[in-house]
């Protein structure tokens, strides 16, 4: 039987603010020592009290205006009740029946087709501490509390259950990450956990309009870990439907080693929150002027820019979309792209984004490392790229120079100049190696004389390297050619 | 005339004039303390070291020629207003050891003004009670009645200053835990409007009806301390940047042009009759001073009762879930489970009055029943705050009893907690429609205190400054001391 | 309204708190009374009536962001009852 799965997601970021989503404490605690960014008020210490963050609010609603949402004219905050040691003061403020968004939408696209997404909510909220887990053989296990990360600003973005496979939910999550970078709002780290999903899954036979059963999955922490839990979830309730089993509703955990996910089922637990506007906390008022104004400070969204980068630059929808996976990237292009006002701009596009999205991202996720934070700078890909154009550096050789200029942040005149990379453009020079090259690889010459025409390639092949491809293989096609030729 | 039974204005003046010193009147003060402490425990905590260094502090200010109506005058703090190095327990086991590393705001600002901080006072457990038996630590006496309860929760507060142990004190209303046991000790105790006074450093109870005020010897003092307390607070996003007047310049003994309801649904049903005599006799009194008097009904009076003790628990429930024994304050360790030690911690740190309202509150709001509980008081309460907003727009104050009884015994109540919740029927409406409401000694039953609440419409304090201090030129009431 | 034992059972895990078996039953009996006396609330007709949540009208009560010093470490471990490597220690807390 065929089946239809039905996902929906619920996204936390936490927000690029300075200070904490209720106290003055730094919300930068990333390397900080244990509890060095901590207060009477995001300790929850007896008699505190929480006073709004002006920018937190103003990201969420910028957020929620960049999905389309509707603000509300009136929010509030509540208190979620659950007692758990990483909740200081044993409630989370957070928004429940008046969130500042609602009712909005994201365009993805899968496959070349666009496909629209409802979110249903976006909320403001404050994170918890953090539990690191001990175990001393002997002694037992027991847990640490961190209250460094406890009152940073959480934004959670719920989506519609508008998606009908795991790669839909990948590309959701990449679109909806790569548009908080584009606000500024959020860093959209997932591996750090600045930006963390957790996933409503069904599946039910096509056709049915039986819900299915909902499975709450959570603790993936990277993209691929939401593909491959989802795609997981999917196998295994289709299996316990069709060997008629039970499906129960629940939460289980993604367990990243074993690539399953299992059941977090905790007797103990009980699940009533019992939420109720935070006293402490006065409402607040959306005026259509202040959304107006803030509609106003929009920056350019990925969907806008790429569509700019395509008229602008002539780049192709392919091109123009990957270069706007973030927004460091698309900065960086168009940073490149701008810097030399000589060269055709469509064919320097090109070529940038060429090597963005190619040798240099490669190099980027080898090494873990943000394009912005990059060595090679916009004027340093620039200047190579124009060595290129003069002829100075072969394409091949360019690889191995951008290499280095990756790794050791020189310029690619440097390394040119230190490794002798110079492309060979003296004609006998040229010939000599040839020669060389065809004296030495005698079956190679035969097997072309009978026809091979891969044998020339191999040739073409010794050639660059005997050169370090510093030579220019159409130069050395065609000086091949004729010497093969001469000796026939 | 002893040192110890001065008023705030009175010692200002002597200290002003060089006649005594604020080392040799905190020194009075303790000694009175140890005088009458073994009688009445009112103190939780006894700062005499802290004492003695900021009265000689006071004393360099005041010979400096910088100081205020408050600069070196003694002074005690509720104990579940967080005092930096001193132990805040708020009568719990819980917080027993529990060391704040900050100062409430109200304590910042009488610091600055130059308070000598005697000490921390007894209460009933985080502020939950009527008669100060529901502190862990220990049974505060009221002095005109050893045998009977001093009201609460700010019993310690009351008692103090009727006793001389300080010459004024801070005291946190809830539902009347500041008038109330004013009213029962015969001083004056005053709870601002809902904003008027920052919260910050108040250990929360219930964060919407929550409000810090003075216990003083009379009226002049509350003026006083109102004047050094009342501010905006940008740490409390629930306090109102409203401008807060000289509240001395509305003391004037005169209350002609005034229009004072007395409203019909407080002298009803479990009113004593020597309360009520008292009370008619006070009426008069407010005629003879030139004010109007009229009857006034406010027939949703019956309700407040059951919303409040719905709305106060609710909110108290999760502003008590921060004791986990994590992070401070009683920790029970000797079990394996993280949940079984949150439990027992919980258990072990809360007396029976703190559990049954962390239940009621819990029942309350959970899956069910919050439309039937919580909600429905959240509207009743509306329909409350509008009948006083109506009130208010033909009466200038609201009178009523502070308490419908005297102080009861000791024991009496402590096994019926709705018969003690019924202490609070005539002060709790005020917190629910969050305005300002005043308790004056207004006369004796028997020789026990009875008190005079007088009400009004959101900061109005000045009028009822105005209307008590009046009253009390003309009676003196407050100027009887207890006999011990 | 009456309180059952289950009721009061469930409530107290909500909330965390640990009850004897006494205390339970005393609990139980003067909860259901207090309960049975706010039955007057439901004779009050709120139709069309608003929730007052807040009972001063403010709003929008917003501050910069600002960040400024916290408190040091040892300030903020203080009253912990345990703790360790710069945290407060607790039970093992199993997921």
């Amino acid at each position: 039987m065929d089946y239809e799965t039905t996902v929906g997601l619920e996204v936390h970021a936490q927000l690029l603010t300075k200070s904490k989503m209720f106290c003055r404490c730094s919300a930068d605690y990333a390397d900080a020592a244990p509890n060095t960014h901590v207060c009477p008020v995001c300790l929850g210490m007896p008699g505190v009290l929480p006073v709004i963050n002006q920018r937190a609010v103003e990201y969420v609603v910028m957020t929620a205006l960049a999905l389309n949402c509707t603000i509300p004219e009136y929010c509030k905050f509540d208190r979620k009740n659950y007692p758990y040691p990483d909740l200081m003061k044993g409630y989370q403020i957070s928004q429940y029946d008046a969130p500042l968004g609602v009712r909005g939408r994201l365009d993805i696209e899968v496959e070349g087709q666009k496909k629209r997404i409802g979110i249903t909510r976006v909320h403001l909220e404050e994170d918890v501490a953090k539990l690191t887990h001990r175990s001393i053989p002997g002694e037992g296990s027991y847990s640490l509390v961190d209250v460094n990360r406890a009152g940073v600003p959480l934004m959670e973005v719920v989506s519609e259950p508008d998606m009908h496979s795991p790669e839909e939910a990948r590309q959701y999550l990449m679109k909806l990450r790569t548009i908080l970078q584009f606000l500024g709002v959020s860093s959209g780290n997932m591996e750090e956990g600045s930006f963390r999903c957790d996933a409503n899954i069904s599946i039910r036979p096509f056709g049915s309009t039986d819900s299915g059963v909902k499975v709450e999955v959570k603790n993936m922490n990277s993209f691929r870990a939401v593909y491959h839990a989802l795609e997981y979830e999917e196998q295994r309730q289709r299996r316990v439907i069709e060997e008629r089993g039970r499906l129960v509703q629940e939460t289980r955990g993604w367990v990243e080693e074993g690539g399953v996910t299992v059941s977090q089922r905790s007797k103990e637990y009980a699940h009533d929150y019992r939420y109720f506007p935070e006293p402490d906390l006065p409402p607040i008022t959306c005026s259509r002027q202040w959304v107006e104004e803030i509609r106003s400070r929009l920056p350019e969204l990925p969907d806008a820019r790429q569509d700019r980068l395509m008229a602008q630059y002539g780049l192709s929808h392919y091109d123009a979309s990957l270069l706007t996976t973030s927004k460091a990237m698309a900065d960086y292009s168009e940073a490149c792209v701008k810097l030399n006002a000589e060269v055709q701009v469509e064919k320097r596009a090109k070529a940038v984004s060429n090597w963005i999205s190619g040798e240099f991202t490669r190099l980027l996720h080898a090494t873990d490392i943000q394009i912005s934070d990059s060595k090679v700078s916009p004027e340093h890909l620039v200047e190579m790229l124009d060595l290129i154009d003069e002829g100075t550096l072969s394409g091949a050789a360019a690889k191995t120079v951008f290499e280095e200029m990756f790794h050791s942040g020189k310029r690619a005149k440097e390394i040119i100049a230190e490794e002798g990379l110079t492309q060979i453009s003296d004609a006998e020079e040229m010939k000599e190696i040839v020669a060389r090259v065809v004296a030495a690889n005698a079956q190679a010459v035969a097997d072309f004389k009978k026809g091979k025409e891969a044998a020339l390639t191999f040739l073409v092949g010794q050639v660059m390297r005997q050169t370090k491809g510093r030579a220019n293989p159409t130069v050395v096609n065609k000086l091949l050619k004729e010497k093969l030729e001469e000796s026939a | 005339m002893n040192l110890y039974d001065l008023t705030i204005h009175q010692a200002h003046q002597l200290l002003k004039n060089r006649e005594i010193s604020s080392i040799e009147l905190t020194k009075a003060v303790l000694e009175r303390s140890a005088q009458v402490e073994k009688k009445v425990r009112a103190l939780v905590t006894i700062t005499e070291e802290l004492a003695l260094s900021e009265a000689e502090k006071a004393d360099k200010r005041i010979s400096d020629g910088d100081f205020t109506p408050l600069t070196g005058i003694p002074a005690l703090v509720k104990d579940n207003m967080c005092t930096k190095g001193i132990r805040t327990t708020c009568s719990s086991k819980m917080l027993e050891n529990f060391i704040p590393p900050y100062d409430a705001t109200v304590v910042e600002k009488l610091r600055e003004a130059g308070m000598v901080l005697m000490g921390k006072t007894n209460m009933d457990e985080f502020a939950m009670g009527s008669s100060t038996e529901n502190s862990a630590l220990f049974i505060t006496h009221n002095p005109w009645g050893l045998d009977r309860v001093p009201g609460g929760s700010s019993g310690g507060s009351a008692v103090a200053v009727a006793t001389g142990e300080a010459l004024y004190a801070l005291g946190s209303d809830t539902g009347g835990s500041i008038r109330q046991p004013a009213g029962f000790c015969s001083v004056v105790g005053f709870k601002p409007t809902y904003g008027r006074v920052s919260r910050y450093g108040l250990v929360a109870f219930a964060s919407s009806l929550d409000q810090i005020g003075p216990l003083t010897k009379d009226v002049t003092d509350s003026a006083l301390v109102m004047n050094v307390i009342a501010s905006y607070d940008a740490r409390d996003s629930t306090s109102v940047n409203y401008p807060v007047p000289d509240y001395t310049k509305s003391l004037v003994p005169d209350l002609h042009g005034l229009r004072l309801g007395i409203p019909r649904e407080y002298f009803v049903e479990g009113m004593e009759k020597g309360v009520e005599e008292v009370m008619r006799t006070a009426i008069a009194k407010l005629k003879e001073l030139g004010a109007t008097v009229e009857e006034v009904s406010l027939p949703h009076t019956k309700y407040a009762l059951a919303a409040y003790y719905i709305i106060a628990p609710s909110e108290a429930m999760a502003n008590l879930a921060r004791y986990d024994g994590v992070k401070y304050g009683f920790s029970f360790q000797e079990t394996e489970s993280m949940w079984d030690a949150l439990e027992k911690t919980r258990q072990f740190g809360f007396g029976p009055e703190v559990k049954r309202r962390i239940i009621l509150g819990t029942y309350a709001l959970s899956a069910g029943y919050y439309d039937a509980y919580y909600l429905k008081a959240q509207k009743v309460r509306t329909l409350i705050r509008r009948e006083f907003e109506d009130a208010f727009e033909r009466f200038d104050a609201v009178v009523t009893p502070t308490s419908p009884t005297v102080p009861f015994k000791i024991g009496e109540k402590v096994d019926d907690p709705l018969q003690m919740y019924l202490s609070d029927v005539c002060t709790l409406p005020i917190n629910i429609a969050g305005i300002p409401g005043l308790s004056i000694p207004a006369g004796f039953a028997d020789g026990l205190p009875v008190g005079m609440q007088v009400i009004g419409k959101p900061f109005s304090e000045e009028t009822l400054l105005r209307i008590g201090f009046a009253y009390e030129q003309a009676t003196g009431w407050g100027e009887r001391k207890p006999p011990l | 309204m009456k309180l059952s034992r289950e009721e009061v059972v469930h409530i107290a895990l909500l909330a965390r708190l640990g009850l004897s078996e006494e205390e339970l039953e005393k609990f139980r009996g003067q909860l259901s009374n207090i309960l049975e006396n706010f039955e007057v609330l439901q004779q009050v007709d709120t139709t069309d009536v608003p929730p007052t949540a807040y009972p001063i009208p403010l709003e929008n009560v917003l501050r910069k962001d600002e960040a400024s010093p916290s408190l040091a470490q040892s300030e903020i471990l203080a009253n912990a009852p345990r703790e360790e490597e710069g945290c407060f220690r607790v039970k093992a807390v199993l997921e």
